[in-house]
This record gives C-alpha cells, sequence and structure tokens, in this order.
C-alpha cells in the first residue's frame, strides 16, 4: 500500500505542530522537537538525520511560501511518517516545482540563505516514499515515510 | 550504582538543594532528590557548567593530586597550554616548564606541541581524503560526550585524530622509551583546565587506550607551582612548542591552523549545542569545519582555571603575537595517520525511554498526556529542569505525578472537598427526614 493510501496505525504515537507564516525566529523548532523524541524513542542515528533534514526543509517552507500549517509526525516502531499540510496557496506547477534549482523566493528570503530550490528534492531523497499535493487556493499536503 | 565514571561530582555536605544547576545542565543529567542534587552518570558529559554555577561550591571534579605523582620513579607534566595564560605577562613559559619540574616532574612535554602535530595531521587528511562536511572538531572532551549522548548521528563527521594532550602523551613516551627509560616507571600527568579531560582519560573516546596516567586540575597546583615561580633563581629553556600550539588555548585557535577552508569557531556548551542542532537539520551547509568547545573562550574558560577567561585570553592572544613561529616537526616515527583514531565511537543510548520501541512509544504517549497536564512553569520545584522533564522521569518510574507542588496542591484540594462532602453525611440513623 502507497503511504497517500496508508491510515494510522494502531498504537502509533501522533504528535502535531502548528507553523506560522513569516516566522523566521522559531523556524526549526518542529524539527528539532521531533529529532529528540526520536532519540528518545531509541531510532538509530542515520534515520534521525534523515527525517530532521527533511522536516526542516518542509518546515521551512511553510514559514516561506505558506499562509500557515501543521506538520504532524506519525511514530511507529522503526519508521516516521512526516504529514505537511498548509492553507494556502498551493503550488501551480508540481514538476516544476520539484526540480532541482526550481525557486520562486523573494528576493530578501534568498538573503538570509534560502531559495536554492533544494528544500523538496532533498526531502524527496530523504523519504523512502514521497507524495505531495496541491491545489491552488486551498494548500499542499507533503506525506514522506522514513523507514 | 552505575558504571559510568565521569569526573564531576557533588559534595553532598555543601549541597543545599537548590535547582541552580538542574536548569543548566546541557543534558538534563541532574535531578535534586531529597534535598540534594543527584547527577544521573550516563548523562554527564562532563562540561562543568554545574561547577561554575552552583553557589555553594557543592559541585566538584574529581581529579588526581600532587602525590601522586610519586608513584612513578619518572613522572611527566604535560601542561595544557592555558596554564601559560594564569600567570601575569612577566611569567613567561620557560619560568612556568621550570616551576613544574621544581615540583617533582622529572620531565615537561608541552600539549601545545602535541596541538602542533595534531594541526598537521588535520591539515594533511583533509587534504587526502574526503570527510562528511561539515567536520566536526574532536579536542573538547565535553563536546565529544554531547555529541555522543546528544547528537549521535553526527558522530561520522567528528575528526577522527587524537586530542593534542593523547598526542603529547604519546610523543613523550615513545621518546622516553626510545631512551631506555622502563614503560612502568614513567607516569604520564596532564595539567588540566577541566574535568572532562579527566573523563576523557578514564574513558577515552576512539582510543583503545589512553597514554596519560593521571590528571591534575589548575586549581589543584597552582598554589604550589607559582610559590615555585616566585622563588625561582635559575630558568631553563625549556619550551619547545611555538605560536601555532600555545593558540589552542582559546577559541578559535585550533580553526585557525587549517587552510583553505569554511571554518566556524563556537564557544560556550549551550551555544555549541545549538550549532550542533542546525547542522542535523542540513542548516549549515556552507561550513567546512566547525571547532567547538565547552567552555566560553576556549579551554582559557575551563572550570578549573584560575584566572578570569577574558584576561587570559587576552595572554594568549599576546604570547601568540610575540612568539615564535616555526611550526612544529613531524618525529620520524609519527606520521600523522599515528594520531588518528584506532576504534569507533559508538552512539549510547542513554536517552532511550525503554530498549523495546514500542514500548517507547507507549511510554511516550504516557509522557505526552502528562506533560499536557502539568502547568508548564518549568519551576523546577519537583526536582526536574522542566516539566517535560519530570514528565520523562515518571515514566521512567523514577517520580510521581504529585511531585509538582501544584499537582499536589490539587489534589489536596480534591481530597479536602471530598471531606467536606463526607462529613456533612449524617448516618441515617442519627439524620434527620427529608
Ligand atoms: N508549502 C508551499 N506552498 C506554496 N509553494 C511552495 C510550498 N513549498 C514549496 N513551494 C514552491 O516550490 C518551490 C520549490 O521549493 P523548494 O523547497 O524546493 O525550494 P525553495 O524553498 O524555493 O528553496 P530552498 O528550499 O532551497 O531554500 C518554492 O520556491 C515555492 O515556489
Ligand atoms: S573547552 Fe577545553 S577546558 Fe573546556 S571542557 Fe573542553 S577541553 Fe576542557
Ligand atoms: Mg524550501
Amino acid at each position: 500500500m502507497k503511504i497517500m493510501d496508508k491510515t494510522k496505525q494502531k498504537n502509533a504515537l501522533m504528535i502535531a505542530f502548528p507553523i506560522e507564516a513569516g516566522n523566521f525566529k522559531d523556524a526549526g523548532e518542529a524539527s528539532s522537537k521531533i529529532k529528540s523524541r526520536l532519540l528518545q524513542l531509541g531510532f538509530q542515528g542515520p534515520l534521525i538525520r534523515r527525517v530532521a533534514i527533511a522536516t526542516y526543509e518542509a518546515e521551512m517552507n511553510l514559514v516561506i511560501h505558506s499562509e500557515g500549517g501543521i506538520i504532524k509526525a506519525e511514530i511507529n516502531p522503526g519508521s516516521v511518517i512526516i504529514l505537511v499540510t498548509d492553507v494556502g496557496p498551493g503550488i501551480s506547477d508540481l514538476n516544476k516545482a520539484m526540480q532541482e534549482g526550481f525557486s520562486t523566493a523573494p528576493e530578501h528570503v534568498r538573503e538570509m540563505g534560502f531559495g536554492a530550490g533544494m528544500g523538496l528534492p532533498n526531502m524527496c531523497s530523504c523519504a523512502s516514499e514521497f507524495f505531495i499535493d496541491s491545489e491552488i487556493g486551498k494548500g499542499t499536503t507533503i506525506k514522506m515515510l522514513i523507514s | 550504582m552505575s558504571s559510568y565514571f565521569h569526573s564531576v561530582t557533588l559534595d553532598k555536605d555543601l549541597c543545599k538543594g537548590c535547582t541552580n544547576c538542574i536548569k543548566r545542565c546541557p543534558t538534563e543529567a541532574i535531578r535534586v532528590r531529597e534535598g540534594k542534587a543527584k547527577i544521573i552518570d550516563e548523562r554527564c558529559i562532563d562540561c562543568g557548567e554545574c561547577i561554575r554555577i552552583c553557589p555553594h561550591h557543592a559541585k566538584l571534579a574529581l581529579t588526581d593530586t600532587l602525590d601522586s605523582i610519586r608513584k612513578y620513579k619518572y613522572p611527566v607534566a604535560l601542561p595544557a597550554p592555558s596554564l601559560y595564560a594564569q600567570f601575569n605577562s612577566k611569567v613567561t613559559i620557560n619560568y612556568i616548564l621550570t616551576g613544574l619540574l621544581e615540583l617533582g616532574f622529572y620531565r615537561v612535554e608541552e600539549v601545545a606541541r602535541g596541538a602542533e602535530f595534531v594541526s598537521r595531521a588535520i591539515n594533511e587528511f583533509f587534504q587526502k581524503s574526503s570527510f562528511p562536511k561539515p567536520a566536526i572538531s574532536s579536542a573538547c572532551p565535553a563536546v565529544l560526550r554531547l555529541i555522543q549522548v546528544k547528537f549521535p548521528e553526527l558522530i561520522n563527521q567528528v575528526v577522527p585524530f587524537r586530542s593534542p594532550m593523547e598526542t603529547a602523551a604519546l610523543l613523550a613516551r615513545k621518546t622516553m622509551e626510545k631512551e631506555g627509560y622502563p614503560p612502568e616507571q614513567i607516569g604520564i600527568f596532564f595539567i588540566s583546565p577541566c574535568a572532562a579531560k579527566l573523563t576523557a582519560v578514564k574513558n577515552p573516546l576512539g582510543m583503545s587506550q589512553s597514554f596519560v596516567d593521571g590528571v591534575i586540575g589548575f586549581s589543584t597546583i597552582f598554589g604550589a607551582l607559582r610559590d615555585k615561580v616566585k622563588k625561582m633563581q635559575e630558568v631553563s629553556e625549556l619550551q619547545k612548542s611555538t605560536v601555532a600550539g600555545v593558540s589552542w588555548a582559546v577559541i578559535g585557535g585550533e580553526s585557525s591552523l587549517i587552510s583553505g577552508i569554511r571554518r566556524l569557531s563556537v564557544d560556550g556548551i549551550a551555544n555549541v549545542s545549538k550549532v550542533l542542532e542546525e547542522v542535523v537539520m542540513g542548516k549549515l551547509k556552507e561550513v567546512d569545519f566547525i571547532e567547538g568547545l565547552a567552555c566560553t573562550g576556549g579551554c582559557v574558560g575551563g572550570p578549573l582555571t584560575v584566572e578570569n577567561s577574558f584576561m587570559a585570553k587576552e595572554r594568549i592572544n599576546s604570547l601568540v603575537k610575540t612568539g615564535s613561529k616555526h611550526g612544529a616537526k613531524f618525529l620520524d616515527d609519527l606520521d600523522w595517520q599515528n594520531l588518528m583514531w584506532d576504534k569507533e565511537v559508538q552512539p549510547l543510548g542513554v536517552l532511550r525511554l525503554d530498549e523495546d520501541m514500542a514500548t517507547a512509544i507507549q511510554k511516550m504517549e504516557d509522557m505526552e498526556n502528562l506533560h499536557k497536564n502539568l502547568p508548564g512553569l518549568d519551576c523546577g520545584s519537583c526536582g526536574a529542569p522542566t516539566c517535560r522533564a519530570l514528565a520523562e522521569d515518571i515514566v521512567r518510574g523514577q517520580a510521581d505525578e504529585v511531585d509538582c507542588v501544584f499537582k499536589l496542591r490539587e489534589k489536596v484540594t480534591e481530597l479536602a472537598e471530598k471531606m467536606v462532602a463526607i462529613s456533612s453525611k449524617m448516618p441515617p440513623s442519627i439524620g434527620e427526614k427529608e
């Protein structure tokens, strides 16, 4: 079964963090908290690393490109599903957005070191399974399985 | 009792059970129980934060005494370069080294010189091998332990080299053994600014064996050494180190010696922790090398130093400005590869809630629920540094919900209300009929 069809497993631990648009000061906190929980649960270094990178990229995209959203982690023994949803504006051309180097980040964000257009490709390479869907005016959903 | 040895300990008689230290600990390794602080040994990284913060001086570093050098016929002193900054600028390095001999050491081998070898080795290593970036310095044992405890995902990014202390010890031992001294009569003593180094000697990371036999803190030796220096008649020319090695005593020294890369120097254990966090998230892609030192200002800010770290930093900087610049030559039999670690550093897993992941997940679920019901003030009255840490202690079976004063009050109120309710009930034989 593909991750996009999966529903929450029994006994899975769900944790959720709301992410505010434009809040650069606290950006990275959700990823950091998820990471430290995984360490307490006994996950191995390489997996924690992949989750940390993927979640951080997703978190930054919510801060930079979205109107706000939420990051949820569903934790099962040996695997983690990261679910990222936002309330808009949505991505018009998903194929383009997934390309390395494609970015619509405005100048002031690039000055902070973002906007290389590597976020989505990075998430994709960290995830064992990656799913993205987006609708203009509605928002974007990303689901990643990391195992 | 736990089997993990580390240097920082508590003097129970001095501890008043205040909560200063629990808040300061970067790995949440301290709790207050029955009015006294208690260190969770496996979590301690010996950074010395609690030694610095304790207003009652109840936190100590276990180190060796000066008398312990008498166990060996040929004791060797390995002074850390930060020792040079504990004296005023009229006291040259040669005074200090001569003073150490007068205290009973048979020889001195400067750790600054070891540092010069390590610098060379790191430079060659960067040129000859590809390495995951950013590479992280292995010089500070407290930072190394922090990585092992809190950032196991970064272990493979640590530059796998012996510390300057171990390199100096290796140098001293090899040289003396070659000259025919019986190995068991040579005792190598590091003169240390910190607690972490003693732990690094007893539980070496990355090495199957330490070449150091004892660790003496600056604060232990300073008085006696100062007396010798004051009364000194004749000063021997013992210094072999150059500014390169001496500069390792302050933050930025190590990384300034690596050429052609982008480097970041970070001091203070909380800052190091923050930066490592960013490394894990892939934030610091432009950086090639991170020098992280647990103490503010670098080793000159070590918890066992006697001079304030700012003055000490100034002294190292002026030594570096005026000192000799000739770098150390590798001895014929000390190739840079000989300085590499011979053992892998293993992740510790000391923060795990349970050996079994499914059980750990269940415990974390309980912990999240408990945490939601705690007041979120992180007041520390329960003896844990944060409400979250109390929730964790509860699921580990080491604390109780009513350890929280607010929870206790709630429970007492509940009970009191129940008692009022019960006391208003009369037995039917006495009570009035409605
Ligand atoms: N949640 C989102 N909402 C709207 N648009 C998004 C969202 N996430 C990504 N995008 C769009 O997709 C593009 C590519 O995203 P990606 O994360 O790969 O690069 P970036 O964020 O621009 O730069 P980098 O991640 O390297 O800093 C973005 O520039 C943006 O136009
Ligand atoms: S910075 Fe230096 S003095 Fe401080 S803990 Fe690390 S090695 Fe010891
Ligand atoms: Mg991005």
